[in-house]
């Protein structure tokens, strides 16, 4: 078809609409990622956890995580006999170090494993002035870290403590989900790094990722479901002592 | 730190710079209303105030954004604010809030309400000075009684739309605490309410203090029947208040919800001295017991004017404690309630004491230049005389 | 309202209003970032940025390709689920210059003792030793081999 001139100058704008369009879905560092086929997500296995900290440890190295603050880190709880509303907790250095050894006396000892809970309905998304915190159309909450006020609203609005002031950026920092790992079909750092399998990326849009057979047939919780954040961060087993 | 927090949790995010910035912007809306109680309640005691209250409040709103821009991290990206605000979030809704008030009830009210004063030093002022006042007259002239009438009733409608902007100005201050469901000692809605009417309070003995001075730095007589008025309101203000404080402290205590026992460690224990001595006893009971004295004895002149002087002044040291208690005590402890961190004022750095004592008396220095620029005071006084000398 | 120049004042006032008003728009159309709102209420152009960091992990996919013999050696011991840079570290730089970038190997006895050395809060059926009283001093790797560790009934590797 032999298109005139006419023609041609009628149809580039709507081309160029909807190459725009086409390219929309594709942030242009990851050819082959389509954001709208993930919906990501994480479980953490609180009986597979044995607080090696390998986890806090990879992250920082994958992110350059600046010492004293943590994209993600590791608490363990000791709670005594019935008293889940007071259980003693310690997380020395986020646990990047491993953890010295804990109490014996009566009551149960576990760690967990804590970082940015990816909620759905975000609090600290809700209350950035600028829009520098925002949700990604594959689920991840990130920071633009070029555009940040560095008002600190957010860190205050999250509830699980998982945002810190970077530093050097002097912007609010925290987990990104290893952004630039997933959406070149690899997995995050600390999941990478986990040798037990406690922690485990979820795609929860596709049909074929584990944690859908794994949601049917265990105890999953999520932390503060009173809040409603619509957190996508789940836990196996864990225990109503955790905060 | 004592017990255990979320390891991001131990520095504190928001410095003694975000209490002092809801101070200010209290103050602004409690001098506002009570500029307002004369041009829209009519209540003719407080004119002797009415302009010096508004200029009060225009000093302190000047000065209100300089602790924010000094705490952001990248202050150089605030307009951000402006040109993609993030519509749910109350901080950036709050700068249009801001903007509205300044611009056009506060600036436009003030204007309005000198602008015979504006023309008559337009015209008759020189050189550079004259200049400023013809810019500040917009070029028009015309202060016929019909004017000045139109002048009036605009005026009045300002105030009037001014009352509930001024609510909506610290009420917003109020709603950014209070809508943070992360935080249990912030989130409560009472919090608007209750920073608005402590705010008032603020506002009112800010403007009794200043008008004081003022009159002590003229040689002129206090108005005694002004300054009744206003401490009377500024009782009745502060009832309510107390009565509010009261009502949260009441209902936390016995609802006793999961926060309930860390939060009442804290406050008995690094909030002891800002909160129970000073915030309470010194900044709220001893006022009002103050106060209530001249309500119920007839003192006279001169033990009125100390008393309340006192108050006010112990009045604004405790809505700071109060500002203090809010920001700084939400962030002392862990949202896992089982451990507590510490605040360290500093100094010299950007976000300690001296910024924010400097940012305490700037409004003060801005304040007296407006009363030199827009004289409050209709009659011959030496201001006058130095216009006409210095130019 | 009354006549026209009675109110004259005001209209200049508004009419400030409005230029400045305008003025802000047209600075606004000016600076905002021109990939703001391309995919929500943030600026379009980090997601670039945030997905373009490079890796200081490679992924154990990129060890099994140059290594298939220690993955397979490792797949058949109780280590199989652990990933390569678990123990050996971030090695991203190596896989893509492995000629020139040796990786650093991990030191065994603190590598091992902080997964293996017992803790209260380690789940109860994971293999935990007190590190003093389980050949003290020795190098773990003395007995066990990190890629295969398990020993068989016999006492045999």
């Amino acid at each position: 078809m032999i298109l005139n001139r006419r023609q041609i100058l009628l149809l580039l704008p709507a081309a160029a609409v909807a190459w725009d369009f086409v390219l929309a879905d594709n942030p242009e560092g990851s050819p082959n990622y389509k954001m709208s086929d993930h919906w990501w997500g994480m479980l953490v296995d609180i009986t597979k956890c044995i607080g090696c900290g390998s986890c806090v440890r990879a992250c920082a190295m994958e992110n350059d995580v600046p010492e004293g603050y943590f994209r993600t880190w590791i608490e363990r709880y000791h709670v005594s006999d019935w008293h889940i509303e007071n259980p003693q907790v310690d997380s020395p250095k986020g646990g990047m170090d491993g953890f010295p050894p804990g109490k014996t006396e009566n009551g149960k000892n576990f760690f967990v494993p804590k970082m940015c809970n990816q909620c759905v309905d975000s609090p600290c998304s809700q209350v950035c002035p600028v829009g520098a915190t925002f949700h990604t159309p594959d689920g991840v909450v990130l920071v633009d870290y070029d555009y940040c006020l560095g008002c600190r609203y957010c860190i205050q609005a999250c509830p699980y403590g998982c945002r810190f002031f970077h530093p050097k950026k002097h912007t609010a920092d925290k987990c990104t989900l290893c952004y630039h790992r997933i959406t070149k079909g690899l997995t995050t750092a600390c999941c990478e790094a986990c040798p037990t399998g406690a922690r485990q990326l979820a795609d929860l849009k596709n049909p074929n990722d584990p944690i859908h057979a794994f949601l049917k047939t265990h105890t999953v919780q999520v932390l503060k479901p009173h809040l409603a954040t619509g957190s996508k961060l789940f836990y196996n087993s864990l225990d109503g002592s955790v905060r | 730190m004592e017990g255990f927090m979320y390891p991001n949790e131990v520095e504190l995010q928001w410095s003694i710079l975000i209490v002092l910035y809801p101070f200010l912007t209290g103050l602004v809306a409690g001098a506002f209303i009570l500029a307002s109680l004369e041009r829209v309640f009519r209540v003719e005691e407080v004119k002797p105030t009415y302009r010096l209250a508004l200029l009060t409040a225009l000093a302190f709103l000047i000065v209100a954004p300089l602790p924010l821009q000094l705490h952001l991290g990248h202050p150089e990206r605030s307009l951000e604010m402006y040109l993609t605000p993030h519509r749910s979030s109350a901080m950036a809704m709050f700068g249009f809030v801001y903007l509205w008030y300044l611009m056009v009830v506060l600036v436009v009210e003030i204007w309005l309400d000198y602008r015979r004063d504006i023309v008559r030093l337009a015209e008759s002022s020189r050189g550079v000075k004259g200049l400023f006042y013809r810019i500040l007259a917009l070029g028009s002239y015309n202060v016929s009684p019909a004017a000045l009438r139109i002048d009036d009733r605009v005026g009045w409608i300002i105030t009037l739309i001014g009352i509930p902007s001024a609510f909506l100005l610290h009420g917003y201050v109020g709603f950014i605490f209070g809508s943070v469901k992360a935080n249990p000692w912030w989130s409560t809605p009472l919090m608007p309410v209750v920073f608005l009417f402590s705010a008032m309070v603020s506002g009112i003995a800010l403007v009794l203090l200043v008008y004081m001075l003022t009159c002590a730095m003229r040689h002129v007589a206090i108005d005694m029947r002004c300054l009744d008025t206003i401490a009377k309101y500024l009782f009745y203000t502060f009832v309510i208040d107390f009565a509010l404080e009261m009502l949260d402290l009441i209902h936390r205590i016995y609802e006793a919800d999961e926060s309930f026992r860390s939060l009442d460690f804290m406050v008995h224990t690094r909030l002891f001295y800002s909160q129970i001595l000073i915030q309470i006893f010194l900044g709220t009971l001893a006022p009002l017991a103050l106060l209530s004295l001249t309500q119920l004895i007839t003192f006279s002149v001169a033990a009125r004017r100390r008393i309340y002087a006192i108050s006010a002044a112990l009045t604004l040291v405790g809505i700071f404690a109060m500002r203090w208690n809010v920001v700084i005590g939400g962030q002392l402890f862990s949202k896992s309630f089982l451990g507590y961190t510490s605040y360290k004022v500093e100094f010299i750095t950007r976000e300690g004491l001296l910024s924010a004592v400097a940012l305490m008396i700037l409004p003060f220095a801005i304040l007296y230049v407006l009363i030199k620029i827009l004289p409050p005071w209709q009659e011959k006084h030496p201001v006058v005389a130095e216009a006409q000398g210095d130019d | 309202m009354g006549e026209f120049k009675d109110i004259a004042h005001l209209i200049r006032l508004a009419g400030v209003f409005l230029i400045g008003l305008i003025l802000f728009l047209v600075f606004r159309s000016v600076t905002i970032p021109k990939s703001f709102g391309r995919y929500g209420p943030f600026r379009g152009a980090a997601l670039v940025e945030l997905s373009s960091r490079p890796l200081a992990f490679a992924g154990h996919e990129a060890c099994e390709n140059c290594h298939p013999d220690v993955a397979e050696l490792k797949a058949k011991g109780v280590h199989k689920s652990i990933n390569c840079e678990s123990c050996h570290g971030p090695l991203a730089k190596h896989a893509d210059d492995p000629g020139n970038i040796k990786p650093v190997l991990p030191d065994v006895a603190q590598l091992c003792i902080r997964c293996h050395s017992e803790n209260i809060a380690k789940p109860a059926g994971f293999p935990q030793v007190n590190v003093k009283e389980h050949f003290a001093g020795q190098a773990c790797n003395t007995c066990h081999k990190p890629h295969s560790p398990g020993f068989d009934a016999g006492g045999k590797k």
